[in-house]
């Protein structure tokens, strides 16, 4: 059973629930019932997460409900100031960044906007930036690094936007410029793939010491509609091209790209969000006080071969 | 996909590979079904030219100027100076994490037939008399795609011209990551711009040089982080390709929208440079930034 049959399974369940509190009939035992009830949608549930598969993990990822970089940023942090603008052209609103307190650390926060509704997300583009976005970015890295503050990025995006003007003002560029000028901050950096993570616009926010994935969050070389469409010249076939593509946490933990998996709790991601919050204050606890007492070289160092020996190819 | 190719084959045969080996050249003349042809069509002016003509004027087309695609062995050989190019990393092999159907075949295919390694060939030479570390990608091998084994040998490139002290040339030609070693592909595109990093950090030149077409992540890593950006005329460079804009935007695209000398308008690239002047163009450049010639 796929996780969206098991999702409508479970709707159906909540449905019967209401219908049965809406009655009025005492000689049944309401309680017990109910009880069974809920025991079902978490054996539906149970069942349904443990065997995810790439695509369901897709689905999961790209979910208008999960919480996003702002949800993040007031569980995570306090006293958020918000700065916007490229000071070059405009501000982007699909990356939205600023600097927060950590405990007793100020941080550069950074990460991709996607809305939870139509609206939203028109103010957003859809979490898809254009190169202003990265410009943004880069400025706010580069003043983290002025005022030594680590740098927590989010990553959350389909990809960077493919419009006429992303193009006249250097789409490739700036998605260049940020991945060499990551390189030498002097001050750390942490990206966490809370949702997609997709192509070299999620890349152009994750040159970093340390990369968390969510359980169920995906990161790509493009979307499993793209690939299949470059591949196979035929989009419909992204089930498929998910299967083979290799992008789940779990795929790139094993390629040593993802350092830690963060739990994630079944069913809305809303109501249970707590349950990641908590892990990732615990590791950006004990991470920051690591990579804090780190030089700057041995931080730069770290950081370079990370990305180094990604793509290993013995010679022959 | 398949009428690239097609017309490349067609182009392979009026053009010798002057690099490649007796051994492979002898392959290629198996492989190759068609003859030798006395004239080369120019798909812009749509003309007919003695291919001699046109081998003489830098593959160029004589009469419109249409630059045609050059495999990385002819540009290499209108590039540096005689006998002073020297192949480094010449091979390696991917690793095919994601075990993608016939992609090992394909590639040995591919090797036999091009006499590549992979879509990038890399070493040393001099040109004008100055050293200078090369990288030059050859559409031909999967549209010059960056998998593994193209961004392990640009970036050994990078940190050899680092290690020496060396400038770098970097010829641009690729359709992007290669889709076939997914996510390792994305990650090649940080490997590169980060070697970059510390290859500007230490002061050293790099010149990027994009020809037709450069697209996708090839853009949005090394290729755009240039001190010096050239690109041949009328190359297409950008980082979403034409048809995924147009689908997006569900329109029309301009005329001569992300082409070279639309890139130079917008401010991405200093000089657009006919290939006849391409040699010129760097041996000037090696020496502008010749620490001997300063002190
Ligand atoms: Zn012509």
């Amino acid at each position: 059973m796929s996780i969206q049959e098991a999702e409508a399974k479970v709707r159906k369940i909540d449905e019967e629930i209401r219908q049965l509190e809406q009655k009025d009939a005492p000689d049944v035992d309401l309680a017990t019932i109910k009880n069974e009830l809920e025991k079902a949608k978490n054996t539906i549930l149970t069942k349904a997460y443990a065997n995810l598969s790439s695509y369901d993990k897709v689905y999961l990822a790209r979910k208008p409900t999960r919480p996003n970089v702002r949800d993040y940023i007031e569980n995570l942090f306090d006293h958020f100031f918000e700065q916007r603008g490229d000071r070059l052209y405009r501000d982007d609103c699909s990356i939205i960044g600023g600097i927060a307190m950590f405990r007793d650390m100020p941080v550069t926060v950074i990460g991709h906007q996607k809305g939870k509704s139509l609206e939203e997300n028109l103010l957003c583009n859809f979490g898809m930036p254009n190169p202003e976005g990265y410009r943004k970015s880069l400025r706010l890295m580069k003043q983290a690094e002025k005022f030594k503050r680590p740098i927590i990025t989010f990553i959350d995006t389909a990809g960077a936007y493919p419009g006429i003007e992303a193009e006249e003002h250097g789409q490739g560029e700036a998605i260049a410029r940020n991945l060499m000028e990551m390189c030498n901050l002097t001050v750390p950096v942490i990206s966490i793939v809370i949702g997609e993570g997709g192509s070299g616009g999620a890349l152009a926010l994750s040159v970093a010491n340390r990369i968390w994935m969510l359980e169920n969050a995906v990161y790509s070389i493009l979307s499993p509609e793209g690939f299949a469409s470059i591949l196979w010249k035929d989009s419909a076939r992204a089930q498929e091209a998910s299967e083979i593509m290799k992008l789940t946490a779990q795929d790139l933990y094993a390629f040593d790209i993802v350092d830690v998996i963060v739990k994630e709790p079944m069913g809305n991601l809303n109501e249970h969000a707590e349950v990641i919050y908590a892990q990732l204050r615990d590791l950006l606890g004990n991470e920051l006080t690591a990579l804090c007492r780190l030089s700057e070289r041995a931080l730069l160092e770290q950081r370079y071969k990370k990305f180094r020996s990604i793509g290993d190819c013995s010679g022959i | 996909m398949e009428e690239l190719f097609k017309e490349r084959r067609e182009k392979l045969n009026i053009i010798k590979n002057l690099l490649r080996k007796p051994k492979e050249e002898k392959k290629t003349a198996n492989t190759s079904s068609v003859p030798e042809g006395l004239y080369t069509k120019c798909p812009e002016c749509e003309q007919g030219y003695l291919s001699e003509d046109v081998q003489k004027n830098f593959y160029v087309c004589p009469g419109c100027g249409h630059h045609f695609k050059i495999t990385a062995a002819d540009r290499i050989q209108m590039l540096v100076d005689k006998d002073s190019f020297r192949e480094i990393t010449p091979r390696l092999r991917t690793q095919n994490v994601l075990g993608f159907p016939n992609y090992t075949q394909k590639l040995s295919h591919l090797e036999k037939t091009t006499g590549l390694n992979d879509a990038v060939v890399t070493g040393v030479a001099k040109v004008g008399g100055c050293r200078v570390v090369l990288g030059v990608m050859d559409s031909r091998f999967l549209m010059g795609s960056m998998g593994s084994v193209v961004g392990e040998k640009i970036t050994r490139a990078i940190e050899y011209a680092t290690k020496r002290r060396l400038p770098l040339l970097i010829f641009s030609a690729s359709g992007g990551a290669r889709m076939q070693e997914g996510i390792i592909s994305l990650m090649q595109m940080s490997k590169t711009s980060n070697a970059l990093a510390k290859h500007n950090a230490a002061g050293l030149l790099y010149i990027s040089y994009l020809t037709h077409p450069t697209t996708g992540g090839v853009t949005a890593s090394f290729a755009s982080l240039g001190d010096i950006m050239l690109a041949e005329p009328r190359a297409l460079v950008g980082f979403a390709g034409p048809r995924v804009i147009e689908q997006t935007i569900k329109q029309k695209l301009p005329e001569g929208f992300q082409r070279s000398e639309f890139l130079q308008q917008q401010g991405f690239l200093d000089q657009v440079v006919e290939r006849k002047k391409m040699r010129a163009t760097i041996a000037l450049l090696l020496k502008l930034h010749a620490r001997e010639a300063a002190l």
